[in-house]
């Protein structure tokens, strides 16, 4: 029982440490990290595996946030501008997803991953 | 600045369904459409990124998606992750990181399409 919970604490501590430094890296990438490793090594299903995901870009974008406020770097009004249109995009995401099969979201969350691993490397 | 808005929309919707931050969205909206440098995009994208997934969270909360304890140890991980991110981008050269996370991704990818979903629905 003990080596269960300290194998679970330091798979998702390694998880967890991987998407920070993909984000550190590249200012993205937490939850293309997060997701796939929750669902391939810790057996997650999809959708707890992309809410779980959710929390820890909470924390991530929040840690970061802070750092980035003191630098002076955050536009308030433009964070605004697109994060208040987010908020409801993320209510309607989060409804649809509840409502289409989960082999369809795998999909999506492959071919984004597909999408945003050629933009890399055409930068 | 309408599309803006759009853009920011659009990220939210994708970021509810996958589970991503959508940085790889609000940040060229924000250089694009807005006017911001890269370095500031990247931090300011946060400030809409933070609160979209807070309440992403409590969707999928309420959806009964979310295993709280694994997410709190994630994001506690991802910090010291991130710190470390920042220093090595300024050791090592960008262009193999770049490529090499590609890489990575495409991987990724590969093994989500071969297996199938835990629950088929």
């Amino acid at each position: 029982m003990a080596r269960m919970a300290g194998r679970r604490i330091l798979e998702l501590g390694a998880i967890g440490c991987a998407a920070g430094l993909f984000s550190g890296l590249f200012g993205v990438g937490g939850g293309a990290i997060i997701v796939p490793m929750l669902v391939l090594r810790r057996g997650y299903a999809d959708r707890r595996a992309m809410g779980t995901s959710l929390v820890a870009i909470a924390i991530m974008a929040g840690a970061a946030m802070l750092a980035q406020g003191a630098y002076g770097n955050l536009h308030v009004d433009d964070g605004l501008l697109v994060g208040v249109p987010a908020v409801g995009g993320v209510v309607a995401g989060t409804w649809l997803q509840q409502r289409i099969p989960v082999r369809t979201v795998r999909l999506l969350f492959a071919g984004v991953l597909v999408v945003a691993a050629i933009d890399l490397a055409l930068k | 600045m309408i599309a803006a808005v759009v853009v920011g929309a659009f990220a939210g919707v994708l970021a509810g369904l996958l589970g991503v931050g959508g940085g790889v969205l609000f940040v060229p909206a924000l250089t694009v459409f807005l006017g911001l440098s890269q370095v500031d995009a990247e931090a300011t994208s946060l400030l809409a990124i933070m609160p979209m997934a807070l309440v992403g969270a409590w969707r999928q909360h309420r959806y009964g998606n979310v295993s709280g304890g694994d997410g709190g140890i994630l994001g506690a991980a991802a910090v010291p992750g991130a710190i470390a991110g920042v220093a090595i981008v300024n050791v090592v050269p960008e262009r193999i990181v770049q490529v090499a996370f590609a890489g990575l991704m495409l991987v990724i990818a590969w093994q989500m399409v071969r297996r199938r979903p835990r629950e088929e629905m």
